[in-house]
């Protein structure tokens, strides 16, 4: 069996975010309402063996997939 | 003096580095990512381009390649470490160098000559240079935006680590980039690991509308 472990990274609050920035400004541009801020981020989907925990992912988290320094991650998995 | 370039996939700046230390009359090689030894170098250089087409983040995954291992190594021993543009995010992302660099805040590739201020000179790399000069030099980055946390900078400026910073013709801080405290180029405690987005290696011939990336490559000679 596989399962799917999904890793969710965004900076971390207070590290400013251009692309989240420019995208909020837009979205005000185009007069929608009622957006308070926008964060932008990127979900990593890995497709991993059953056996696969969260200390697994999370290690993958900590030496590749994000760079601590500026970034926030969070797992969760899907079957 | 021997100087060791290194080439990842998606470098592109090695020969244009090989071209400056060149003019400058060292010993160049350029070493492939996947090898084991550095071959004795006197300086490693990791040269500018889009190391792994920077999927992930810039510099994440190159940091990874067999050769950074020696890289290490070779600066925990005191060894002598350059990285340039894509070369200075390897390093941050090798914890070689602290911070990270970000996204640059307007969003775009920003290709340029910029004005850069020199904020302390007392180090192998810019000591050619005086303090508080204003060199002329070519900017080339996506992801120039240099971050550090509260404390780190602190420790940053207490340590004179902090190298460059972006201004205009009069040396008045000009930030394009959106890094904090406009910091183009910095090094690590032991002053021996140097890291900046510019580009010295395009700027060795007045022709090019520069030549004074010389006089900062040139500290590494004496």
């Amino acid at each position: 069996m596989a399962k799917k472990a999904i890793v969710n990274i965004y900076l971390k609050n207070g590290v400013l975010d251009p692309q989240g920035k420019a995208t909020h400004h837009a979205l005000e541009a185009m007069d929608f309402q009622g957006v308070n801020d926008v964060r932008m981020g990127k979900q990593i989907v890995l497709d991993v063996e059953d056996g696969v925990d969260e200390e697994q992912v999370k290690q993958m988290c900590e030496t590749l997939l994000a760079n601590t320094v500026i970034e926030d991650y969070a797992i969760k998995f899907e079957q | 003096m021997k100087v060791t370039i290194l080439r990842f996939p998606g470098t592109n700046c090695e020969f244009d580095t090989e071209y400056a230390f060149q003019k400058l009359g060292c010993d160049t090689q350029i070493v492939w990512h996947k090898e084991h030894d550095l071959q004795s170098p006197d300086l490693v250089v990791v040269p500018g381009g889009f190391s792994y087409g920077d999927y992930l983040r810039s510099g994440s995954i190159a940091r990874f390649s067999p050769i950074m291992k020696e890289v290490g190594e070779f600066a925990d021993r005191g060894g002598k470490v350059l990285g340039i543009c894509n070369g200075f995010q390897i390093l941050t992302e090798s914890h070689l160098l602290p911070g990270a660099l970000k996204r640059n805040e307007n969003l775009h590739f920003i290709s340029k000559h910029h004005r850069l201020k020199v904020e302390n000179s007392d180090n192998t790399f810019l000591q050619k240079c005086e303090k508080g000069e204003v060199l002329n030099i070519p900017v080339a980055h996506a992801d120039g935006n240099y971050y550090i946390d509260e404390q780190g900078l602190k420790e940053l400026r207490e340590n004179d680590q902090i190298l460059l910073t972006y201004c205009d013709e009069n040396g008045n801080t000009l930030n394009p980039n959106g890094s904090v405290e406009a910091i183009a180029g910095i090094c690590n405690k032991n002053r021996n690991v140097f890291g900046l987005m510019p580009h010295p290696e395009r700027a060795m011939e007045e022709v090019l509308g520069s030549a004074d990336g010389i006089k900062m490559l040139e500290g590494f000679l004496a």
